[in-house]
């Protein structure tokens, strides 16, 4: 007999996730065999990259364009912010490279797949946005060059390239919260369904 | 002079980027060199050993 607070969507919605990721699922004591291969580190150092751009993205927020432009710190943490992006593409494209000649949506993995993919290309457009909110003459040279594509793919009338309080709002605020719940919703999906294993282990992959 | 001006004089930078031309596809060197360390980078990752790894005998 179902009571009260059976029904109740917190108690539902704490029974899903605890059904679908127990907390030994969520942080396992040990992981297959077949991931101790360099090829399965690039995941999480994207997201170690991703976590030190956030970081001197923040401190670049504080104090800001005068400061990043003018100081010596200032150049410095300008600096490791490009470079922790740099990093962060890097390792994010060779993590692609190795799960799309693994075909890691397999064993029903599509979700893991394509939050993957979105997160890739909403980082593309973070990254886009960041080069155009510079306050510089390379910022003023990328926008004037990149508005006339995307005037003509349309995206022009909402998305205005030469709009620096835009470019700068859509690159602090919308695109990271996307990035990063994208990220969340990765990993998470990496856990419940479990890392993708070789074409040679597959037959022996336990059903989840 | 500080410890970064003399790193960075190592690698002149103070001058226009150079470019690769081939057919209809252009690429600046800088970006070309990035390209080719991660595929190299990908090769490696797959062939090199991994540390504290087992062979495949040992883990069946």
């Amino acid at each position: 007999m179902t009571t009260e607070i059976d029904r109740q969507w917190t108690t539902r919605l704490r029974r899903r996730a605890e059904g679908k990721l127990p907390p030994e699922k969520l942080l396992p004591d040990t992981q297959p065999s077949y991931v101790s291969s360099w090829i399965y580190v690039f995941g999480v150092t994207t997201m170690a990259a991703l976590c030190m751009v956030i970081a001197t993205g923040c401190v670049l927020a504080i104090f800001g364009p005068q400061w990043w432009h003018t100081s010596s710190v200032g150049h410095f943490v300008n600096s490791l912010h490009l470079w922790a992006v740099e990093i962060f593409f890097f390792a994010m494209v060779i993590h692609l490279w190795g799960k799309f000649f693994m075909a890691s949506w397999r064993g029903g993995r599509t979700l893991t797949w394509m939050t993957g993919v979105v997160t890739f290309l909403a980082s593309i457009a973070a990254g886009f946005t960041g080069y155009a909110s510079q306050s510089n003459f390379d910022s003023q040279w990328i926008t004037t060059q990149a508005k006339d594509g995307i005037n003509a793919s349309g995206a022009g009338s909402f998305f205005n390239v030469l709009n620096l309080g835009q470019m700068l709002m859509w690159h602090i605020v919308l695109l990271p919260l996307v990035a990063v719940l994208l990220t969340v919703l990765h990993v998470l999906m990496v856990r419940v369904k479990g890392v993708v294993p070789p074409f040679s282990d597959e037959t022996t992959e336990v059903a989840r | 002079m500080h410890w970064f001006n003399t790193v960075g004089a190592l690698i002149n930078l103070d001058h226009p980027g150079h470019f690769l031309h081939w057919h209809f596809i252009e690429v600046s060197v800088a970006n070309a060199v990035v390209m080719i360390v991660m595929v190299a980078t990908f090769v490696v990752a797959l062939l090199a050993p991994f540390p504290g790894r087992r062979s495949r005998k040992e883990n069946r």
